[in-house]
């Protein structure tokens, strides 16, 4: 920025904090920043001025204390369209106040871009910063979820479940089917059982990718009883016509266990006290 | 007053927000519960008909009354390729995806009433209505 520039901001701060500070209050009514204190808005808007016009007395558009800062409102879930608002607003008061200070155009023309610049280059960093952290989110979250996704169970010597919970997507459905088989072989399982208790809506390709799934166990010697299956998928499942005839099915988690155990030749057994 | 509901499809997370859709305006028309399943499942077979050959797409839920009944209509609009072959795709087992080819047919056996037009390299609109009893 250039130095007359920067002087004139620095001469008048004051003013621009007070310029500013009114105009950020007339934002307060926005939705998104109901639930933050009258007192906290007011002490956060001080700072985040006082950070800005930092930059402007260390010339220096990465300045680490601003950063910290947004850091800090990201953490406390700000929106981001405070700050975007914030930084407007900065523009709109530091142009009029150093408007005042000279009639000639050519002058004038020259500070406003000069301002424009710094600030744009301080939106520019900002939005980045959040955004990062929102991309940062999703993908921790998408890992999470692929961690939840598919687990196979060893529940006895040989028997294995895998719970199903929740939508089935293509990526999912992938993830089923090689956990089932890695899962079937490292554990030695005969019977596989697949529990979709936890799945809202058993579609065409839903069940198309557990009938490829059932039929893959079925290559490495294994095999898959389907269970959990709710009455009212299973009349979606006989409308769709769709064809589970070749495996076994089973109501629930706790008879298609009886049914494993038989198959591979056991038995639960109550002991007499 | 007409309850309307718009979700464009242009990912499989689309197919999940017109199944949402779909199911909180069934549960508020007051279908019960096997009816709800099979409404959201044939949301979610236009769906991902929609996703898997147009791309992207709309489906439109609304509520309708005729003849002294309540009902659901939804309304799958696209426009991709189109069906070359209307007939055979309302067949068991015909599909061009390698899928089970239930998904057309099933979703007729799914709802009460069920119209299908589709022109080719214009784009496809089924429409279908589940009644309330």
């Amino acid at each position: 920025m250039i130095p007359k520039v920067r002087e004139n901001i620095l001469q008048h701060q004051d003013l621009i904090i007070e310029g500013w500070m009114e105009q950020i209050e007339k934002f307060r009514t926005d939705e998104s920043l109901q639930s933050i204190s009258a007192s906290v808005y007011e002490s956060t808007s001080r700072d985040f001025v006082q950070k800005l016009l930092l930059t402007v007395e260390e010339n220096e558009v990465s300045d680490e204390k601003l950063n910290q800062f947004v850091e800090r409102l990201i953490q406390m879930g700000w929106p981001l369209n405070y700050i975007t608002r914030g930084l407007q607003e900065f523009r709109k008061v530091s142009v009029k106040v150093i408007f005042q200070e000279t009639d000639d155009n050519a002058d004038q023309f020259r500070m406003i871009e000069e301002i424009e610049e710094w600030v744009d280059e301080i939106v520019n960093l900002l939005v980045n910063q959040y955004s990062g952290s929102w991309e940062n989110t999703v993908f921790l979250q998408k890992m999470a979820l692929k961690e939840l996704s598919a687990p196979l169970i060893p529940v006895f010597e040989n028997i294995s479940v895998m719970p199903l919970v929740g939508t089935i997507d293509t990526e999912r459905a992938k993830l089923i089917m090689e956990n089932l088989l890695d899962g079937v072989i490292e554990h030695r399982s005969q019977v596989v059982l697949i529990d979709i208790t936890g799945v809202p809506v058993v579609d065409t390709m839903v069940a198309h990718h557990i009938i490829q799934a059932s039929e893959a166990v079925r290559l490495v010697g294994a095999q898959c009883i389907l269970v959990g299956i709710r009455p009212e998928i299973a009349q979606t499942i006989v409308n769709l016509g769709i064809d589970l005839g070749r495996f076994p099915t089973k109501s629930t988690l706790k008879k298609g266990v009886e049914t494993a155990l038989r198959m591979t030749k056991r038995d639960i057994v109550e002991l007499e006290s | 007053m007409q309850v309307q509901t718009h979700v464009d499809i242009n990912s499989e997370w689309g197919i999940v927000a017109a199944r949402q859709a779909g199911r909180k305006l069934a549960r508020e028309i007051g279908f019960g519960s096997v009816d709800q399943a099979r409404i959201t499942t044939a949301i979610s077979e236009l769906a991902r008909n929609i996703y898997l050959y147009a791309n992207q797409g709309q489906i439109k839920i609304e509520e309708v009354t005729g003849s002294g009944k309540r009902g659901m209509k939804i309304i799958a609009s696209d426009e991709g390729p189109g069906i070359k072959d209307l007939r055979r795709v309302m067949e068991d087992g015909f599909t061009t995806s390698g899928g089970l080819g239930a998904g057309l047919p099933g979703v007729k056996r799914l709802m009460d009433e069920f119209g299908i037009e589709s022109e080719q390299d214009e784009g496809t609109v089924i429409t279908t209505i589940k009644w309330l009893r």
